[in-house]
């Protein structure tokens, strides 16, 4: 019974958590794309950049959290992804829009935001350094150890304030897009935009508006996964290195312009990460009588230095296999 | 004064002139159709109209004010509406929703145009929730022709509307044309199947090499021995 609880607590929390980090950054990648159709590389950066607002406004008021039993980094979310949100706006408008105007090919301004990527790193590498910062500093991160009702289980689940925060964000910011993309006018010009551009601008819909409500949701919501896991792990200016490449994954596996695609690409990713690290010696041990091998000590599929890998793997794979994603995205 | 006036108009991509001086006038109550051998600067006229290509030389006017090279989204507040010959809906949208799209530029309620719309074409009432890119040929028209009726344009440019419809549909198509034309909106459109569309138009637009061949009423066209000749296949 421990075993499984282990295991919950290794793949089924780890997973959820790290899978709705995915699904945020992806969603952001996947509304870009179907508006802009460019693959924007400094998405994972826009992350590092809203857990950096969020670190900046908790030095400038590190009680605000305390007073009302949040986490304040949490509490100080909404600036930060209203920081982030109007930095992305900006850098589409100093960046990318004159790109755009002089009709350059989608390949140039793939570049241009690798180039703001760096460009981002640095400036965030000058104003805090280039260690991990904790982004706690008026409080201490919460953490959950809720014991089971059953006999054999004497381990604790174990949950942390971030996790439980972020699990709630991303509900809420789902049921939140679903209803924009579906009900609001500007959200259906949204989709119009992305099923036909031209047909768009013939239909009277102003174009740079719909850019820039695109912007604004995907800088707000890499704002909140950036900022949610730093609290949750800790803030580090390379953040951005170890998300871009599973974000992309899952846009990609989920069918890229397909923002529900993407979200369960991001768990798909997640979860082929925490399974593949996860050592499975633990589930197997209370049947080692039965099995005909020995159990050796550490039993996973890769071991976590080289997590990076899976996604990476799941990416071309169904690059190869099915390159419009599971839910029949556009092909990149 | 005239609703629409086209004058020496001169236009086409990057450095290569496809338009050499093209003249149309569209009163309020008329049905005006352009037709043409292939290249002649049918469709390209309808663009340059609209603001998607650049008119170097000439003027446009709608209700005597001067239109050249503006936006289209400034056109289509000034109540005028674009239907493309090809990809004219939004595939993974509902019917309703690719009407509403038409109607982006309204602030107010437009309720009432979509049961105008609805009533224009009632096989796209018993499918406002199916997605648009599940209809077939002619119906995908009528959801096109839809959306831009959506601001109550005071002039719509069709291009093509029947291309590549059964002769079934293109008759339901010309009617409904005709239709919406007697309800006060005047029509511009590009036709491949001149005969028919000159049959319901009120003014005919022969165009040859980007310039008026022959301008004249659609009938007078029709009976006009060297029009038959050369463009009405005899």
């Amino acid at each position: 019974m421990n075993e499984l609880v282990f295991f919950v607590n290794n793949v089924v929390i780890s997973g959820l958590t790290i899978g709705s980090i995915y699904a945020l950054g992806a969603v952001g990648i996947t509304l870009i794309f179907s508006i802009l159709r460019f693959a924007h590389f400094a998405h994972a950066d826009l992350m590092t950049l809203g857990a950096f607002f969020a670190f900046f406004l908790t030095t400038l008021f590190p009680a605000a959290g305390p007073a009302i039993g949040l986490p304040t980094a949490f509490v100080m979310l909404p600036f930060a992804m209203a920081l982030t949100a109007l930095s992305a706006v900006y850098i589409d408008k100093a960046f990318y829009r004159p790109l755009r105007s002089h009709g350059v090919k989608p390949i140039v301004i793939v570049m241009a935001s690798l180039g703001v990527t760096l460009m981002l790193q640095g400036l965030i590498r000058m104003f805090m350094g280039t260690g991990a910062r904790n982004m706690y500093i008026d409080d201490r991160k919460g953490i959950h150890r809720i014991d089971l009702p059953f006999d054999l289980a004497n381990r604790p689940l174990v949950l942390t304030d971030p996790q439980i925060l972020l699990l709630l964000f991303l509900v809420v910011a789902v049921i939140a897009l679903h209803l924009f993309l579906t009900r609001s006018r500007l959200g259906k010009a949204m989709r119009a935009m992305s099923d036909n551009p031209d047909l768009a601008r013939v239909s009277g819909i102003n174009t740079d508006t719909v850019v820039k409500v695109t912007w604004v949701i995907a800088g707000c919501l890499a704002a909140a996964a950036g900022t949610l896991l730093s609290l949750d792990v800790s803030l580090k200016p390379d953040l951005s290195f170890h998300l871009l490449l599973p974000i992309f994954a899952a846009a990609i596996v989920g069918g890229v312009g397909h923002p529900y695609g993407a979200l369960a690409g991001g768990f798909v990713i997640g979860f082929a990460e925490t399974l593949s690290v996860f050592n499975w010696s633990v589930l197997l041990r209370p049947l080692r009588d039965y099995l005909w091998f020995d159990l050796p000590a550490n039993l996973s599929f890769v071991s976590s230095e080289y997590k990076i890998t899976v996604p990476f793997f799941i990416l071309l794979a169904i690059l190869v296999w099915r390159p419009t994603g599971l839910f029949k995205g556009k092909v990149l | 004064m005239a609703l629409f006036e086209a004058t020496n108009v001169h236009g086409g991509y990057g450095g290569m002139n496809i338009l050499n001086g093209v003249n149309m006038t569209v009163e309020a109550d008329e049905i005006g159709v352009i037709v043409g051998p292939n290249g002649a600067g049918k469709s390209t006229m309808l663009k340059a109209i609209f603001g998607l290509l650049k008119v170097s030389e000439g003027c446009i006017k709608l209700r005597g004010e001067e239109i050249t090279n503006a936006d289209p989204v400034e056109l289509v507040k000034r109540k005028m509406a674009f239907v493309p010959q090809e990809k004219n809906i939004f595939p993974s949208m509902s019917v309703q929703e690719n009407l509403e799209m038409g109607a982006f530029s309204c602030k107010d309620s437009f309720a009432h145009m979509l049961d105008q719309v609805y009533g224009f074409f009632p096989p796209l009432a018993d499918k406002r929730q199916q997605p648009a890119g599940e209809l077939s040929g002619g119906q995908r028209q009528m959801v096109a022709m839809g959306r831009a009726l959506m601001t109550e344009p005071s002039l719509i440019l069709l291009d093509e509307p029947t291309a590549g419809l059964s002769p079934m549909y293109m008759a339901e198509i010309f009617e409904r044309i005709i239709t919406i034309n007697k309800a006060g909106v005047g029509i511009l459109m590009v036709e491949q199947h001149a005969k028919q569309a000159l049959k319901i138009a009120h003014k005919g637009f022969v165009l040859v090499a980007g310039q008026n061949r022959f301008t004249d009423t659609g009938e007078n066209l029709i009976n006009d021995p060297e029009v038959a000749k050369a463009f009405l296949g005899g």
